[in-house]
């Protein structure tokens, strides 16, 4: 084998992101945007005081999650102790990356699903390539992302959107060509349009797959907050990256606790958004 | 004209299907077709016409092509070839937007599995044709409202189709389709989902409705006692083609092929055929013109104890048994009245026979045929129904 020299493959990537990188006028503006989307979120999470916006969450919680008494106690504690600890405004930032993530992931990531279920050559072009947005180690988005939108908080933005949009896509997708046939030749016998068979008829009846999508495209997007912390973006995964730096057990376990705590509220709101409030 | 008519109307499934179309025209079988081109044939050059008004029933065992011929009516499928004429437009050739058009004014559909929204309301799934025609909400409420009010479900507006059992979901999906106020209603295997007794309640049903609205409806069954129950004509299917086409008692009495014979062997002919179908010729009496003399002569002559008694206008009057008119004969009397019986045993022209066996059974006379107007138009004796409940030919009058 050592006669054989090895394809030059990084040598190719290198190139090509570098060549990519020329491409200002693109990743400028959307640097911009993705930038503006953050500030928005954390600029909104600020308006309220801290105890109030704790409360808005433990009320959204009650509110979306089936009014169960247990989880919402449990939410109440989990955020007074992050307040307590002092990791607060960390974990704004964390939600505001997060929230951004998610966002740009169900605008992409939606449509995509359902020009995928439309055709299934596009399903077949599409699927391979979110199995290699999942796949690939997550660190690896972290190198062309800094090479394009440099460091902080929006590389990571980007980063944790490669990461986590594929099951909002896939979901869409599913859903949507899981409705049964019946339904959907009842919505054209009566003469619907593809637009008002897809908003009628389709979306409503995919809803709870797609929102089984999200909820892990939100999940995706939280871990990727650790990882995405290398690259500068600020919140509770800087907390536990410098942690692990300075072999601070301790002060790790918080920080992680606090993702703890963040991720369940995140995953049983969006289970609840998801659910169908008629049972 | 007709109100569908279908033209040479073939679906071939597959990736060649114009070689699998040349290999129909030399009259190659479907499984040979199969076999050279991958291709399925669903539906294979049927030509027929549905009437304004009837219902039209598509009868064939699963793998016939009746559900893929009914799709082809509206367009769920697109037809390989021929023509679907609605009105005088051919659907198979007719752009998206007219398509949707005809679909929203025209026809609507019930589906076997019933076809509803879950996530919406009964009332909203039956407003979901109105919604689709662009109505006002208003109007919308009002006419989904009268709807499910025409098919017994009035309360159940905001109730969820999960909530409701199957019957109750069947009613739901033919509001749906009756909200839309089409001339045409296709209706795939309808009621084929519910159970015998449900099944029968919702053909009466679905009878009564016809009787007033009179729609054109095409409904698709795989069962036998079914289509001879709803159907004006039928249509049977078998790989694809239409074997053959025709009334009930059409198809009892002359099946076209072997097949359709084994089909409709067991069927209980005594539900299908009405009186009008067994009844002969009745002889009679006028009452002011003939005395009991005469009366006498024609029962010696018919061969027969018993004679209907009429007007001048033929209405029945009553019977006069043979004994009777022969003792008055013996007193010298005239009086005919006198041994009337008014007491006899009537039925309409669209009895069915078997409603008619107990009075066959239990009196020794014809029944007697009677019209709106109290006429005899004819009377029904033992042998003739004897003869078509063992599928022999029976001779109606004509």
């Amino acid at each position: 084998m050592s006669n054989i020299t090895p394809l030059p493959l990084a040598d190719w990537i290198d190139a090509f992101v570098e060549w990519l990188t020329q491409a200002e006028f693109i990743f400028g503006p959307l640097t911009d945007f993705i930038g503006y989307l953050i500030s928005g979120f954390e600029w909104f999470f600020g308006i309220f005081p801290p105890w109030l916006l704790l409360l808005i969450m433990v009320g959204l919680t009650f509110w979306f999650a089936g009014r169960k008494i247990g989880l919402t106690v449990f939410v109440l504690l989990g955020l007074l102790l992050i307040w307590n600890l002092g990791y607060w405004e960390d974990m704004v930032l964390t939600l505001a990356i997060v929230l951004t993530a998610g966002v740009i992931s169900i605008v992409i990531g939606v449509p995509m699903g359902i020009w995928m279920s439309r055709s299934s050559a596009v399903e077949g072009a599409i699927k391979p390539v979110l199995d290699f947005m999942q796949t690939m180690p997550a660190f690896v988005y972290l190198i062309p992302a800094v090479a394009f939108f440099g460091i902080g908080m929006v590389p990571g933005v980007v980063a944790s959107v490669i990461f986590a949009m594929p099951p909002t896509i896939r979901f869409t997708n599913l859903g949507i060509r899981q409705v049964p046939t019946e339904i959907i030749e009842a919505s054209e016998a009566f003469g619907s349009t593809g637009n008002q068979k897809l908003f009628k008829v389709q979306l409503p009846m995919a809803k709870t797959t797609i929102m089984a999508g999200i909820n892990q495209t939100i999940m995706l997007a939280l871990s990727m907050v650790v990882i995405a912390s290398m690259i500068g973006a600020d919140g509770l995964g800087t907390a536990v990256y410098f942690a692990v730096g300075r072999n601070d057990v301790g002060g790790g376990f918080e920080a992680g606790l606090a993702i703890v705590i963040v991720a369940i509220i995140l995953d049983r709101l969006t289970q609840g958004i998801g659910a169908s409030k008629r049972k | 004209m007709a109100k569908i008519q279908v033209e040479d109307l073939t679906k071939v499934f597959g990736k060649r299907p114009s070689r699998a179309i040349k290999l129909l025209e030399q009259g190659k079988s479907k499984d040979e077709i199969l076999e050279e081109t991958g291709c399925t044939v669903g539906v294979n050059r049927t030509s027929f016409s549905v009437e304004a008004g009837e219902i039209f029933v598509i009868m064939g065992l699963s793998g016939s092509g009746k559900s893929t011929l009914v799709r082809l009516l509206n367009r769920l499928i697109d037809p390989t070839e021929g023509s679907v004429w609605v009105d005088g437009d051919d659907l198979a050739r007719m752009d998206d937007k007219g398509l949707r058009k005809i679909r929203r004014e025209k026809m609507s559909m019930v589906f076997q599995q019933f076809g509803l929204f879950p996530f919406r309301t009964i009332l909203d799934n039956v407003a979901y044709g109105l919604e689709i025609q662009g109505l006002e909400e208003e109007e919308k409420k009002k006419k989904a409202d009268e709807a499910l009010q025409l098919v017994g479900l009035g309360g159940y507006g905001n109730m969820y189709p999960d909530e409701l059992s199957g019957g109750m979901q069947q009613r739901v999906g033919l509001a749906r389709a009756l909200a839309a106020d089409t001339d045409i209603l296709l209706m795939d295997e309808a009621f084929s989902a519910l159970d015998p007794l449900i099944r029968k309640e919702m053909q009466d049903e679905l009878l009564e409705l016809q009787g007033r609205m009179k729609k054109t409806i095409v409904f698709i069954t795989h069962d036998l006692d079914e289509a001879l129950r709803l159907g004006d004509r039928i249509t049977i299917m078998k790989d694809g083609r239409i074997v053959q086409i025709g009334t009930p008692e059409d198809i009892l009495q002359h099946p076209a092929d072997d097949y359709v014979a084994k089909f409709v062997e067991d069927v209980d002919r005594s539900k299908v055929f009405t009186a009008e179908a067994v009844m002969k010729r009745p002889e009679v009496l006028t009452i002011d013109k003939d005395g009991p003399r005469v009366a006498l002569q024609r029962m010696k002559k018919e061969g027969i104890s018993s004679l209907y008694v009429t007007n001048k206008d033929r209405t029945l009057l009553g019977i006069v048994h043979a004994d009777e008119v022969s003792d008055l004969v013996e007193q010298g009397s005239e009086d005919i009245r006198s041994v009337l019986h008014e007491d006899v045993p009537t039925v309409q022209k669209d009895t069915v026979v078997k409603e008619m066996i107990e009075l066959l059974t239990y009196k020794n006379t014809p029944v007697a045929v009677i019209d709106e107007e109290n006429k005899i138009v004819g009377i029904v004796v033992r042998g003739s129904v004897m003869a078509l409940l063992s599928g022999k030919e029976v001779s109606a009058v004509e």
